[in-house]
């Protein structure tokens, strides 16, 4: 057995616009405040170093790994293991919307956001380029995956983790709570609910939302962090729209019941899966060259 | 309006008040603003707008302005002075007669005619903006909007005028919408239920203006901004053309009053174009 049990700590907060210095403060402050709380891993909403809707913010706010702000985070991870996220800058200018995981010290592993929207509001594709991979790495729980908010909106992007046997899958996520007028309807919040409801079900796995809170220019992140059990059910939920620490102990005895009651990845058929994505590519490779 | 566009109309009161409440408290507050002034007309916008910021904010940091016009209906202030009693909120009245009459003196001499009614309508909503912000700085408080969806996309409203603010929390509801909301918070029966009248003169109700009432463009509007229905859609689902070409065109000719003054391009940063940035930058 990879693990016993470990705790999380989802720092649910309002991060200041283009206010680094300032964000960093709040960051170390749940660092500090989630060790207390006796966490093994410390997870921060998407974009938290740096505000979300960076827009022409993103070239002074943009930070290599090798900056000192980046590498105070990553120090911090000394004795609890930090997932934060920030607007990298790699070392030939471009500019990933990043979430990193860093451990003992040390930078474990980084994601780069995959799925940059553009619909609706949304307006990331002119500021970022995706990323490439989506890969598991050794951490807390064994095998561990991110995915950041838009990202776990494809289908695709859980089971790739999943596949690789991901345990826990990670979400950071700037949210914005849209289409939420109608007294039956909860928007994006409802879709999420059920998102995370059924991607844990069928991965049978832990997901950990990370959401952030506050306004920006009017649109409304409402936060709602929580962990989401291979069952389907909430170990935690944060609460709506408030600062909050959410904390929660993910029990891998959840997962080996839930993958042995309905052992869905087990009977997974990746070579079937990738013969068929091979043949759908060359389909429509005839009319597009999509990727 | 149909009950399934009503459904989908019909609002969670206590949710969409968390979520605007919220609202004024965070982006007041975090740009170093402790209070709020808005106008008081009697209707039930601006009273929606004086219960949302009482509930955000407490009773302290609202500031209610009545600006009557001496033709203003006597049954406007009597609505407003209730929604100020309702919520006990501290309130100023401004006579807006003396200066709109001393323009109007001038400047019909000046061109030797008369000013239509719009003219004046629209130098009455203008004072009153005047008026708004002259208190934001006696005050230190943000002037808060009280249009809603309807009026902003079907342009009815003075540019500058009555759709100048710093913040409007009502501005993505429909008047549908408004009515529920301010039913849901206890806005005084008399405001709930008059016909809804811009005032600008006597018997002036909007309804009879527009040539349309307000629940036909709420439906109207639904279906075409938030469920991105074509026109021909619409009318193929049993909507009356006229009405419906109507109200798109309307939309589309006011577009100007929605945005900020368009700039001639010369750089290769131009405000509004290719210089972006949240105005809560750094907040």
């Amino acid at each position: 057995m990879a693990w016993s049990a470990f705790r999380v700590a989802i720092a649910q907060f309002a991060p200041k616009l283009g206010d680094v210095s300032a964000n960093l403060t709040r960051h170390l402050e749940y660092v500090n405040e989630a060790q207390r709380a006796n966490a093994q891993v410390v997870v921060f909403p998407e974009l938290a170093l740096t505000g979300y809707q960076t827009q022409d913010l993103t070239l002074e706010v943009a930070r290599h790994v090798s900056h000192p702000d980046i590498r105070r985070l990553i120090e911090a991870s000394r004795h609890v293991d930090v997932l934060f996220s920030f607007v990298e800058e790699t070392d030939d200018c471009r500019f990933f919307v990043t979430a990193a995981y860093a451990s003992g010290g040390r930078l474990v592993h980084r994601h780069r956001k995959l799925y940059l929207p553009t619909y609706g509001m949304f307006d990331e594709r002119r500021y970022f380029a995706p990323g490439d991979h989506v890969r598991t790495f050794f951490a807390q729980g064994g095998q561990a995956g991110v995915l950041i908010c838009e990202d776990a909106w494809h289908l695709s992007s859980p089971y790739l983790l999943a596949v690789q046997g991901a345990s826990v899958i990670y979400v950071p996520a700037s949210s914005p709570w849209r289409n939420t007028m109608a007294a039956s309807d909860f928007g994006s919040h409802a879709f999420w609910r059920q998102l995370l409801q059924v991607y844990a079900q069928l991965c049978g796995c832990f997901f950990v939302f990370a959401n952030r809170v506050g306004y920006e220019d009017g649109v409304h992140f409402y936060g709602g962090s929580g962990v989401m059990g291979p069952d389907g059910e909430w170990v935690a939920e944060g609460p709506a729209s408030e600062d909050a620490m959410v904390v929660a102990d993910l029990d891998f005895r959840m997962v080996r019941r839930a993958r042995y009651t309905t052992p869905l990845m087990r009977d997974e058929r990746v070579r079937l899966v990738l013969a068929e994505m091979q043949e759908a590519l060359r389909r429509r490779a005839t009319d597009e060259t999509g990727d | 309006m149909r009950p399934e566009i009503e459904a989908k109309l019909s609002l969670n009161p206590s949710l969409v008040t968390s979520v605007l409440t919220g609202f004024l408290r965070d982006e007041v507050t975090k740009v170093g603003f402790q209070k709020v002034v808005f106008g008081l007309s009697g209707g039930i916008d601006s009273a929606l707008t004086a219960f949302l910021a009482t509930e955000a904010l407490g009773r302290d940091r609202v500031h209610a302005v009545l600006m009557p016009y001496r033709t203003s209906s006597r049954s406007s202030v009597e609505d407003a002075l209730k929604v100020v009693e309702a919520l006990q909120i501290p309130h100023t009245v401004i006579d807006i007669t003396a200066p709109v009459d001393a323009y109007f003196a001038q400047v019909d001499r000046i061109l030797g005619y008369e000013a239509s009614a719009l003219r004046r309508g629209n130098r009455m909503a203008r004072e009153r903006m005047v008026t708004l912000y002259d208190l934001s700085a006696a005050m230190n408080a943000l002037v808060l909007g009280t249009s809603n969806k309807t009026e902003l996309l079907l342009g009815y409203g003075t540019q500058f005028g009555d759709m100048a603010s710093a913040l409007n929390p009502i501005g993505d509801l429909y008047k549908c919408q408004v009515r529920q909301l301010a039913a849901h918070l206890g806005v005084p029966q008399s405001v709930l239920e008059k016909a809804p009248s811009a005032d600008l003169w006597a018997d002036q109700t909007d309804e009879k203006e527009l040539g349309f009432t307000y629940d036909e463009a709420d439906e109207i509007l639904y279906q075409w901004v938030d469920l991105r229905m074509s026109p021909d859609e619409i009318v193929s689902r049993g909507y009356p053309e006229r009405l419906v070409r109507g109200i798109v065109e309307r939309v589309r000719r006011n577009q100007y009053k929605r945005r900020m003054p368009i700039i001639a391009k010369l750089s290769g940063r131009t405000i509004g174009l290719d210089f972006r940035y949240l105005r809560d930058w750094g907040t």
